[in-house]
């Protein structure tokens, strides 16, 4: 009895250690962003193109030059109700005291300074994609917005998805950088770059799985909206017919081509990408024409 | 009973049946009216977003034309357009977020907003390409302000 008690104690702890192990933070090498400069303009236009404003600004914000970050929107998912932090400078409050690598690993390793795992409601499975020469560009231009110091608010959620740690298992199985479509030219990298990186479309255009990770197979075809009534709209060629002409006018004023005009989150997304180089706009359009055509 | 009170329940009765097919063929005439008054705000920038995107030529009496109509639609008084119950968690058919009801203020502060972007576009349209193009920004960034915050997703 007490051989079995104990083997059993023995097989407990070598399965902890094992999650334990498996489960621990990657996070970036301490030198990752050596002979790294920071450019705030180059800054401002990462920022624009990662869509910061869309989900960090507080509820009901007016659109502005010097977006105020202070958090506060709420994410409904099937494991709860995410709320987005304070990003703003305040030391305390926001992110004022992190450096560059520290927003380097929040951004494309989900790890918090202090090695806690983030919730893929912030997209780092997209932003894992994106350059650290533009992490470094974007934390600069961060630092030129207005502090604020709203404390964030918890997220809204219950066991077992609070085990914060868990996440670690999420990512080995869900969470890398490899690109999803193939690019045959410049402007189709760039536009990859925008759409799978940068702009993480596929947040929200594309259908999740039962653990809340995108389903591949079913890329940009379109998903439920997780705010309630309606769908997001697929975005291949099957679903979106408009002429390239048309997507990037889209993506320039939230005109569609029969001038209705962007609404809800979108309206967030036109706001950004109508800042973008009408050369990006014409990528990201360039890209959506190439994905195949879907379900 | 009597018979007059019976005949009193079963009249209040009916009325209050009619009442409430009354409210629904009410607030139905309501959405559609005004899903067609987006109609033309859409035809109508439509002839405008047309030349701006360079799908037809630049044509200053057609574009004065439909800018015109344009700032008279945004000044049609819509009061009667929004009644309540008419919101897309009681009406099927609507696209109208509840929150409109609840931030009143807010949705004429919009609405305001996008009459002036309309009148900037009147004095706008007929100066040339540049000019019509320099006023159309503006107004689609007053159209989806509200849609933003107050219009659910469609498809």
């Amino acid at each position: 009895m007490r051989r079995v008690l104990s083997a059993l104690i023995l097989l407990a702890v070598f399965g902890l250690a094992t999650f334990w192990f498996l489960t621990r933070p990657d996070f970036l090498p301490d030198d990752a962003l050596a002979g790294l400069s920071a450019d705030t303009t180059r800054g401002e236009q990462v920022f624009n193109a990662a869509g910061c404003a869309s989900c960090h600004t507080a509820p009901n914000a007016e659109p502005g030059d010097a977006p105020v970050l202070s958090g506060g929107q709420e994410f409904p998912s099937p494991f709860g109700t995410f709320l987005a932090p304070n990003i703003t400078p305040d030391p305390v409050q926001g992110i004022g005291g992190w450096s560059a690598l520290d927003l380097a690993n929040a951004m494309t390793r989900g790890i918090s300074p202090q090695g806690a795992h983030y919730y893929p409601a912030f997209p780092y499975t997209s932003y894992a994609r994106a350059s650290l020469q533009d992490v470094v560009d974007l934390r600069a231009f961060l630092a030129t917005l207005p502090a604020d110091a709203t404390p964030s608010q918890p997220h809204k959620i219950g066991f077992p998805f609070n085990i914060r740690r868990s996440l670690g298992g999420w990512k080995l199985l869900f969470a890398n950088d490899d690109w999803i479509m193939p690019a045959t030219d410049a402007t189709l990298e760039r536009g990859r770059y925008l759409v799978e990186a940068l702009g993480h479309c596929a947040e929200c255009h594309t259908a999740r799985g039962p653990l809340g990770n995108l389903d591949l197979d079913k890329w940009m075809a379109g998903a439920p909206n997780p705010k309630g009534k309606g769908n997001i709209p697929g975005i291949t060629p099957a679903q979106l017919d408009w002429s390239a002409q048309d997507i990037a006018y889209y993506f320039e004023t939230g005109f569609t081509p029969d001038f209705d005009s962007a609404g809800g989150q979108m309206a967030r997304v036109v706001e950004n990408l109508s800042k973008l180089p009408a050369s990006d706009r014409s990528a990201i359009t360039a890209y959506l024409k190439a994905l195949p055509a879907g379900q | 009973m009597t018979r007059f009170a019976k005949f009193s329940a079963a009249a209040l009765g009916i009325t209050l049946l009619a009442g409430t097919a009354f409210a629904d063929g009410h607030v139905n005439a309501a959405v559609k009216a005004r899903q067609s008054q987006m109609t033309l705000y859409a035809f109508n920038i439509g002839q405008l977003g047309a030349m701006a995107k360079g799908a037809v030529d630049y044509d200053a009496d057609k574009a004065s034309a439909a800018a015109a109509n344009l700032a008279a639609l945004t000044a049609l008084d819509q009061s009667a357009l929004w009644p309540q119950g008419s919101d897309s968690d009681s009406f099927m058919d609507s696209n109208a977020k509840p929150e409109m009801w609840q931030n009143f203020p807010d949705v004429m502060t919009k609405g305001k907003a996008l009459a002036d972007a309309a009148m900037v576009m009147q004095t706008a349209a007929g100066g040339g390409l540049d000019s019509l193009r320099g006023a159309i920004g503006p107004l689609g960034g007053a159209c989806s302000a509200c849609h933003k915050a107050y219009r659910v997703p469609q498809n």
